[in-house]
Parts: structure tokens; sequence; C-alpha cells
């Protein structure tokens, strides 16, 4: 376990280091999720007029989900994406290798390898949404719902974290998997928005199949108060086997890598 | 016995796509496969410390038997152990003893100095940060590298590179030494130094090496021991010199005669190599050298006589070119 934490920090430290080799990408990527955000509130704002409610949501309740999502893409951004992409580069081109050689958890190494600061401004944005919306929405932020939103987003963010990696572990039968994330991406959009706003075959969709309603709209209900037990559980279930089955998956496909040949 | 392969085989799936617009849709709609064996049936030990040449033409099978060695790929049939483990379980113990270094992938950090790709992997075999200060000093000295580890990867030449990769996978003083290619694409003299290094780290630490290479003068320098594979069997195992015996029994007669003689004067005493002047070269077999040379020395004046081995340069690399062998495989 020890060394699993040094080796994290010998990680991270080096990916900083790498990044800060190209400083001009800092201001573009701040830019970037500057810009996003306003996006979203501007779409949020056109559906909700003053007064209106959407699926039995407020304007600021919607604005938590906004801010839940706003956090789970940044730390997709930070974490996820950079991952993700050194998985595919190092199985088009064979380096692999090198990592399945070092007597370390290779998905452990191919999750964490790298970090991107340039997300941790979104997920700043996310925290602040959150905190600012709930408030204006009346809810009482005690210790039981912090415990509870901490807990939720831990799982919220487990099972996305499952999605990606289970994507980029298909890269090792083919190789390319670009359309699949950009497919992903898309889908994961969704979660934008309370779960409730859709009509009910994507409700459907998004919380057995696609679990989107786990993301952000059940933690999101746990900081206004108003998630029930069983939700949370849901939600702590779903993020344990989404885990298990992103390792299942990794095991498989190992079982099939040859390495690209040379 | 450190590394042990018996019948060791492995067969690839291979799409079979015709070319053209046509062969694509087909290939698209419906794939179709060959199986075609990579290593059939191959065997041999190899004892602790040794140093071990791996040659065999492009598509040999060569980078297969390594990757099966080192636990990367499954054999399809036969077993191998390395350092009293199976590779292809990779269990920790067994990864803590060997390395692998590929002359065209690299591991280290594109952005970064070596240094923190150094660290990075001390980490990972869970040195302590003194006891990994050491081992890179010790290595960069005998790697002679200094203020390069400090540089940019990605400024380094090529041949920094390449020692700096030796010196990231030799951190965790491996047992076994995988070394696929290792002087690909060097000049002569980072190719010299890094065998160099070889040498003297095989002497210092005993490890046993086995190492592919494309570069005759890569064997030569550092492989008393050859094992030659191709078209995926076994085709010699034994000493370097043993395999020109083999490959290319014959020998070089150089001659210089006080009178410069037409080609058709030598018949009968060995195939012509070269003519120019009164400097001639034969190839004789190597069972009527005797015989040959007393004649040769007989009938013409000879200013000067040599014999000598075929050059292994030449042996191979025709082999290669040929793309086949006519002996039977061993």
């Amino acid at each position: 376990m020890h060394r699993y934490l040094r080796t994290l920090a010998r990680f991270w430290s080096a990916s900083l280091a790498a990044e800060m080799e190209y400083p001009a990408n800092f201001v573009l990527e701040l830019l970037a999720e500057v810009g996003n955000l306003a996006g979203s509130l501007f779409v949020l704002s056109l559906l909700y007029g003053p007064g209106q409610s959407l699926g039995g949501w407020s304007w600021n309740a919607a604005l938590v989900v906004l801010g839940f999502y706003t956090l789970l893409e940044g730390l997709t951004s930070t974490l996820f994406q950079p991952n993700l992409s050194t998985i595919v580069t190092h199985v088009q081109n064979g380096t692999l290798d090198f990592v399945l050689l070092k007597p370390i958890d290779s998905q452990f190494w191919l999750s964490v390898r790298t970090f991107s600061p340039w997300g941790l401004p979104g997920m700043a944005m996310g925290v602040g949404l959150i905190l600012v919306a709930a408030l204006r929405a009346g809810a009482v932020l005690g210790p039981g719902t912090v415990a509870a939103a901490a807990v939720l987003l831990l799982a919220s963010a487990a099972i996305l974290y499952s999605l990606w990696f289970v994507i980029a572990a298909t890269s090792i039968w083919f190789v390319k998997v670009w359309n699949a994330t950009e497919v992903l991406r898309s889908t994961l959009v969704a979660g934008r928005y309370p779960v409730s706003v859709y009509p009910a075959g994507l409700r459907a969709f998004f919380t057995f199949v696609l679990p989107v309603a786990f993301l952000t709209t059940v933690p999101a209900e746990a900081v206004l108060g108003r998630a029930s037990g069983s939700w949370m559980a849901a939600s702590v279930v779903v993020a344990a086997a989404c885990l298990v089955i992103s390792r299942a998956i990794w095991r498989y496909a190992l079982r099939f890598y040859t390495s690209a040949s040379s | 016995m450190i590394i042990e392969a018996e019948l060791l085989s492995k067969t690839y799936r291979v799409a079979d796509k015709q070319p053209g617009m046509a062969g694509t849709l087909r290939h698209f709609v419906r794939r179709r496969h060959r199986d075609v064996p990579a290593v059939s049936g191959v065997s041999f030990a190899i004892a602790p410390g040794e140093m071990v040449g791996f040659l065999g033409p492009n598509g040999a099978g060569k980078t297969t038997t390594l990757k099966m060695l080192t636990g990367l790929i499954h054999p399809t049939a036969g077993t191998v152990r390395v350092v009293g483990h199976d590779p292809k379980r990779r269990q920790a113990a067994f990864l803590h003893q060997i390395t692998l270094v590929m002359g065209q992938k690299q591991q280290l950090i594109w952005d970064l100095p070596p240094l923190d790709s150094f660290r990075v992997n001390a980490a990972v075999y869970g040195l302590t940060p003194p006891e990994a200060r050491r081992r890179i000093s010790e290595l960069a000295d005998m790697l002679e590298l200094g203020e390069e580890l400090t540089r940019p990867v990605r400024k380094l030449s090529l041949g920094q590179r390449m020692k700096a990769e030796l010196l990231a996978a030799l951190l965790h003083r491996p047992a076994v030494l995988f070394l696929d290619e290792p002087t690909l694409g060097l000049d002569v003299n980072a190719q010299a130094r890094v065998r160099d290094f070889l040498a003297d780290y095989n002497r210092r630490t005993g490890a046993t090496v086995l190492l592919t290479s494309h570069y005759m003068g890569d064997i030569t320098a550092l492989c008393e021991r050859v094992l030659l594979i191709h078209q995926g069997r076994l085709f010699y195992d034994g000493r370097l010199e043993g395999l020109s015996e083999r490959l290319a029994p014959y020998r070089l007669v150089r001659l210089e005669l006080t009178v410069p003689q037409p080609a058709a004067a030598f018949t009968g005493h060995g195939e012509v190599e070269s003519l120019q002047g009164n400097q001639v070269c034969l190839r004789v077999p190597a069972a009527q050298l005797t015989g040959s040379v007393a004649q040769l020395l007989e009938r013409f004046a000879v200013v000067d006589l040599e014999v000598s081995d075929p050059p292994i340069e030449q042996i191979i690399g025709g082999l290669f070119e040929r793309g086949r062998v006519d002996d039977s495989p061993a």
C-alpha cells in the first residue's frame, strides 16, 4: 500500500512537471472550462423561466445537478481522459509491454499514471456551484448531508471511471476507440440536467443501462436533503459492481493482448 | 538453468484480407482468419551468467520467443521457466528479476529528464530514495551519463536516450536481461559504447543476457553462444564459431603468386572468390583443405599463403538474404 502511494506521488509529480513544459496550455484550458460552464448555464436559463420548475426541480436545485456535472467533467479532464488516451497509445505503440512487466497492478498504473491539472479549475467551479445553488435552494448542509453527498460523489466518480476504463480496455481488441469515447462523452452530457426532465424511456435508460442518474441526480438530491435511502444504497451497489466489472473486463482483455508486432 | 524452454510453440491467428476495395469490404463484413505458426517446438536452456545471442531473419520468431520468455505472450504449446517462475503468470517475484529493453520502443517520459522516469521506476520497484540515488549514480558512471540525466528526453540524441533506457531498465538489478535490438539505429560509436556497457554489466553482476540484434558486431562482441531461429524453428544452438562450421563448411585461402594466373588455372582446387593480378582468393571445402593447400603450393609459385574462416557476418547475412537454409533443421 505504501509503495502504491509513493508511486502515485511520483506519477503525479512527474505529470505536473511534464504539463508545466507547455504553459500556454494552461490559459487555453482554463478559457475552455469557463466557456463550457457559461454555455451550460445559458441552456439551463432557457429551460427555467422565473419561478418555473422542470421535472419537479427548481432552478437552483437544477443548478446543483449542473454543479455535480461540472465537477465530474473536471475530474474527467484531470484523470480519466488523459489516462485513457495514454492506454490507447500504449496499445498502438506496443509500449503496454513495459507496463505489464512492472511488479505493480497494471490497472492501477494505467488508471492513475497521468494527472492533468487543467481540470482542477472546473472541479473548483463545480464545487462552488453546488454550494451556492444548494444554499439558495434552501438546503441545510449539516454533517450528515455532507457525508452522504461525499459518499455518493465517490460512488459516481467510481461509476464514471469504470465506464471510461472499460472503453479504454476495449482498445486491446479494437486499437482505435476514439469513436466510442465520443459517444460516451456526448451521452454523459445528459447528466447536466436532473434525470426526471427526460421522458420515461430515456429515464430508464439513464438509470439502468448507462447509469447517468447515479452520476449527478442522486448526489444532488443528497445535497438537497431529499435523497431516499434506497437510492443511495443502490448508488453504492452500482458503483461497486461497475468497479468489479471494469476489473474483470481488463483481466479478460489482457488475455487477448498479444502486443503490437514490432 | 535460469531459462528453460521446452517445445515452445506459438501460433498466431491473423486476418486474411484480399487487396483492393472489394477485399476490404469483404474483410469488414466477414473476417477470415488463418493460423500462422510463429514459433514451433523450440527448446533450449540457458545457465546463469551466460550472454546468448538470438539470431534470425525478420519474422523468424525471435521477438515472439522473447515475449513468451517475459510472459507477455502465452505460448500455444510447450513450457517455459525463467528464474524458476512461469513467466505468463507475471508474479511480482518474477518481474522483480527480469527486464526487457526494446530498441524501437521507449519507456522514458518524453517531455521530462530521464531522472524523473528513474524515480517513477524506483518507486514502482519499492526502492528507498537513498538506495535509488546510489544505484542511479552507479549505473550513470558505468554508462558515462552526466548532465544528460537532467535534460528532457526529447532533447537527447538516440545514443544518449538508449543509455538512459538501459539505466531505467536496470535500476531494480534484474538477474535476467532480455534485449531486443538494443543498438538499433545507433551510430558505430554509440553501438560500441552500449556493447562495452553490457559486457561490463554482465561481468560485474553475473546477470544473464539474451540479446537479439541485426548487427552481427553486437553478437560477435558479446555472445559466445548463439541461438539461430529460422521460420520458427531452432536451427542452431551452440558456439558462434561452430555456426560458421555448420553453415559454411569451407575456408578462404588467399594466395599471392609470383606470376598472375587466369581463373581457369584453379579449377579443381576450389571456387574462385576473387582474382586481382597476382592476388587470388579461393573458397576451399574444409575437408579438403590440407590436400588443396599442398597441391596449390606444388603447382604455383607462391609468395604468400593465408587460410581464414569466412567472416560470420557474410555467412549469416547471406543466410538472411536468401531467406532460407539449405540444411535440414537441427
